[in-house]
């Protein structure tokens, strides 16, 4: 008899057990196994697996910005800085970054806080972005990702036990790294409700409740906000941001505002404003006093550079001390990836007009979020169409989460097979389209309602085939189980 | 700042960042690498043709064929299959794509075992066996996990050689007071530099069999092995040649980096763990952790890609790639010698053989009042004795204290990465710092 091993689903981590991660879960899992049987030669009512699951821009053809690829290849063979086939703005900016690095080499592990001058390009973005508001590049640290810097905050915030183990406030519904963040932590997740009537709206009374009610049984220290939100798109409002920040100050909060979707916003009437802004806009106390971070990634945006793994965080107003601490945990994996940072420095530090690279890095910038507002539009339009599904609107990021109905005779055989009803109907979806969504219980919604979140990031006529593909899917779907 | 100083640059010799000190990349990695990041390059006539079929195979499996795509969270299939037919040229043993995660440097995916690994509570917490002296990654993941550090003392005397009786005693120390489950190997060895023989693997695998531990062999330089006699091992291939039970049942899991060996590329953070004999729904859930930091760096898995997949013997790139390689390594060799004579000649240093790795530790006797000294400003011995020599040298070396050592010894480790003339007088100064030192405090 075998004997039986040491690490078992027993012997494992609980903790790692609990996480869960739906945008890699298991429809996408079940997506994965359907494309290796079309490659086999099975037979499908479709040809192809569409993976409309992950905020990933070029694997749905969405080209890269040249400039940013000539530096960072500049960088990583610079016998090219000779070569007459680069412009000179990007030799420039590749030979600064190079300059940044030990031994003039991509290959070098860079302080654990970041390249110095791509943190203080960071810093000058910024203060540029937010009209002025001073930034620190002692405050800036990169990351793999902005993955990486949320994990690290949220992992230096969890602390206490029992009832006074750490509560951390988030969306539902959320980015589900949030919720697998804090189960892999053990710290308590506390569900703040956005506004489904009110195209996702945060409102400040749910707030409330939502920490009135935690303080119960655990002690809620941080408060996350995703701005453009995901999977939702709503784009926060100046005065929300504010009384946001204001609850944040009155409650003692210390905020966490992903803003990674920052330069994907597409409604008229919408517009990103930073937390770090508004919160300098609202004057000193709130200024002094109101700790933050922010964060923002190289993978969104107009760059979808999401294979890269560059990113950023900024924080404000942390104690001396707990940056020391935070440099010296990031110090224990050495550095974020050096091609990473160096694309990050190339978002942060675009062409300028009057550089040579600037009209086409323009035109191709423009482009794609162009591209996107479009794409939002229509997604939102169809989607609003059919029967039985009811879509918001797409003011940011890059999905819909439209609201599906779900006839009680589904939601029954949901059940037998031990589903949640969204993740049936998703899993009928890809079995009959080949479209992988994800499940809006992977994300967290109201009790009694479903949704799914589906990128817009496919190309514009496949975009609209799949909208076709999906309405008569749920047409057939609402008929199946009227 | 242009405030004067006894020296005037500061020499970090405390870090294995060989680019850093002025090792230069091999050509062919960085070609691969541009062209995957900037496919205009393919039409580039003055890079070779078999680095653009690199490039062109490694974009094809690339989502939207480009790198700026995620790759799956174990990574890219192509890779992992690619390490999977390296393994089994470097170990005649069959390797399975999917036993192979790719991660963001070697360390991430250490973490994420361990991370994996640690469980139960006070007297059933995990308790991890690492080396003493040890990389303190292992240290800080044992802390930041809250699982249970068993220390094993690598033995000074004997070139840090690896002791099975000493294993048992840790280990039998350990179930005291936790519940051991993990044993980690580093091989070669860091700080140390020691390269196990075949005999202390089989051991080894041996112990961990009998004693049911869970081994993690740290192999990330294993291609940086200078002495004559030493030849790196892997522990997958020992134990799959040591055949069942121990092939059968033995848990393990080895990784490696693109940080060290002839690369050097530690900015890329590439790297890979194989696992063996794990657990298959573990494995899921292994994939599942993984998949929440989406994946690993995409340029750092291509890098990797070249590295595991060099220019064969025929192809245009060989001859040079080979060159750039012999030379990195045949330096490397001769630095570790070096460094080994000049620290041995020093009355007070004692610098066991740098059979591998690229790191020196020698041994130093501190005097008593060097020693009260340090003390009476709270610090480590071997740390005063670190800061006074940057202060009056500019020489940045890690003092012992910080990788574990026998209680009442001293160490420090220094990189033998600096170029070797440079070194050469880097390894004077020292040592004619120490022997002032010595002089100072007698």
């Amino acid at each position: 008899a075998r004997r039986e091993k040491i690490l078992t689903l027993e012997s494992m981590n609980p903790q790692v057990k609990a996480v869960e991660y739906a945008v890699r879960g298991p429809i996408v899992l079940k997506a994965g196994e359907i494309e290796k049987e079309l490659r086999r030669g099975i037979k499908k009512p479709f040809t192809e697996v569409i993976k409309a699951n992950i905020g990933d821009a070029h694997a749905m053809g969405q080209r890269p910005i040249t400039f940013l690829r000539q530096v960072v290849a500049l960088c990583t063979y610079p016998n090219l800085l000779d070569s007459p086939s680069f412009p000179e703005d990007a030799k420039k900016r590749a030979k600064r970054i190079l300059q940044g690095c030990g031994g003039n080499s991509l290959g070098s592990y860079s302080a654990s806080q970041g390249i110095n001058c791509i943190r203080e390009d960071v810093a000058s973005y910024i203060e540029r972005r937010d009209g002025g508001v001073p930034a620190d590049p002692d405050n800036i640290y990169l990351t793999t990702g902005a993955s990486d810097g949320i994990a690290t905050i949220l992992k230096i915030l969890v602390s206490g036990g029992g009832k006074s183990r750490t509560g951390v406030m988030i969306p539902i519904p959320q980015y589900p790294l949030y919720s697998a963040a804090i189960s892999e932590l053990d710290a308590i997740q506390v569900n703040y409700y956005l506004d489904e009537e009110n195209c996702w709206a945060l409102n400040v009374n749910e707030l409330r409740r939502s920490l009135t009610e935690a303080k119960a049984y655990c002690n809620p220290k941080v408060l996350c906000i995703i701005n453009p939100g995901n999977p939702t798109g709503q784009v926060q409002s100046r005065k929300c941001i504010e009384d946001v920040i204001h609850f944040a100050w009155e409650e003692k909060l210390f905020l966490l505002a992903d803003e990674v979707y920052q330069d994907n916003v597409y409604s008229e009437g919408c517009q990103f404003h930073s937390f770090k802004k508004i919160l300098y806009e609202m004057g000193p106390e709130y200024y002094n006093n109101v700790e933050l971070a922010s964060f923002h990634s190289t993978s969104k945006g107009y760059m979808g550079e999401c294979g890269y793994r560059g990113g950023y965080m900024e924080v404000i107003n942390l104690h001396p001390e707990i940056k020391g601490q935070l440099v010296k945990l990031l110090s224990v994996r050495l550095c974020p990836p050096v091609s990473g940072q160096a694309a990050m420095d190339i978002v942060v530090n675009p062409p300028i007009p009057g550089e040579e690279s600037y009209s086409q890095f323009i035109k191709e910038k423009e482009s794609v979020l162009n591209n996107l507002a479009q794409k939002a539009k229509l997604t939102e339009d169809m989607f609003n169409k059919v029967p039985g599904i009811h879509c918001n609107p797409l003011q940011g990021a890059m999905y819909a989460f439209p609201r599906i109905f779900i006839p009680s005779k589904a939601i029954e055989e949901a059940k037998a097979h031990k589903m949640a009803p969204d993740m049936f109907y998703c899993m009928k979806l890809l079995e009959e389209t080949g479209i992988c969504v994800v499940p809006g219980s992977g994300f967290g919604q109201r009790e009694g309602s479903y949704h799914f979140r589906m990128t817009i990031l496919p190309p514009v006529e496949k975009l609209k085939i799949l909208l076709e593909k999906v309405k008569d899917f749920h047409i057939k779907f609402l008929e199946k189980y009227a | 700042q242009g405030v004067p100083k006894p020296f005037s640059e500061v020499i970090k010799a405390n870090i294995g960042d060989a680019h850093a000190m002025g090792q230069k990349p091999i050509t062919f990695l960085r070609q691969v690498t541009a062209l995957c990041l900037y496919p205009e390059l393919l039409s580039q006539p003055s890079i070779p043709e078999d680095a653009k079929n690199r490039a062109r195979r490694l974009l094809d499996a690339c989502a939207g064929h480009s790198a700026g795509a995620y790759s799956v969270s174990p990574g890219i299939d192509l890779v992992r299959e690619d390490v999977a037919r390296f393994l089994q040229r470097r170990d005649g043993v069959a390797a399975d794509p999917q036993n192979i995660f790719l991660s963001t440097g070697a360390s991430d995916a250490i973490v994420t075992i361990l991370k994996l690994l640690v469980s139960g509570s006070e007297g059933t917490r995990t308790g991890v066996m690492i080396p003493i002296p040890q990389y303190p990654l292992y240290s800080a993941a044992i802390a930041e996990l809250s699982a249970v550090q068993l220390n094993y003392y690598l033995d000074e005397e004997h070139c840090w050689a690896l002791d099975v009786a000493e294993l048992r005693r840790a280990l039998t120390e350990g179930r005291r007071h936790c519940c051991p489950r993990v044993l980690c190997i580093i091989n070669p060895g860091n700080p140390t530099g020691q390269v196990q023989s075949r005999q202390c693997i089989e051991d080894v695998i041996k112990f961990a069999f009998e004693e049911k531990l869970f081994l993690m062999a740290d192999e990330v330089y294993q291609d940086n092995v200078y002495a004559k006699g030493s030849a790196f091992h892997s522990f997958k291939k020992v134990l799959f040649e040591m055949g069942p039970p121990y092939s059968e049942v033995v848990e393990l899991a080895s990784f490696h980096s693109v940080s060290k060996g002839f690369m050097g590329e530690c900015g890329f953070r590439g790297g890979y763990v194989e696992v063996v004999n794990m657990d298959p729904e573990v494995k899921q859930q292994l994939a599942k952790l993984v998949s929440v930091r989406l994946c690993p760096p995409v340029p750092g898995q291509i890098l990797l890609d070249t590295v595991i997949n060099p220019p064969q013997p025929g192809e245009p790139s060989y001859e040079l790639f080979m060159k750039e390689k012999q030379e990195v390594l045949s330096t490397l060799a001769h630095k570790a010698h070096l460094t080994q004579e000049i620290f041995n000649r020093t009355p007070g240093i004692r610098c066991n053989p740098v059979q591998g790795a690229m790191y020196s530790f020698p041994r130093i006797e501190l005097p008593p009042r060097a020693v009260a000294a340090a003390e009476a400003q709270g610090q480590a011995p071997d740390m005063f004795f670190c800061i006074r020599l940057l202060e009056e040298t500019g020489i940045c070396v890690v003092p012992g204290s910080g990788f574990g050592q026998r209680q009442g010894t001293f160490h420090f480790r220094m990189t033998i990465l600096p170029p070797t003339e440079k070194l050469q007088i880097l390894l004077e100064k020292l040592s004619t710092f120490y022997t002032k030192f010595i002089k100072d405090y007698s």
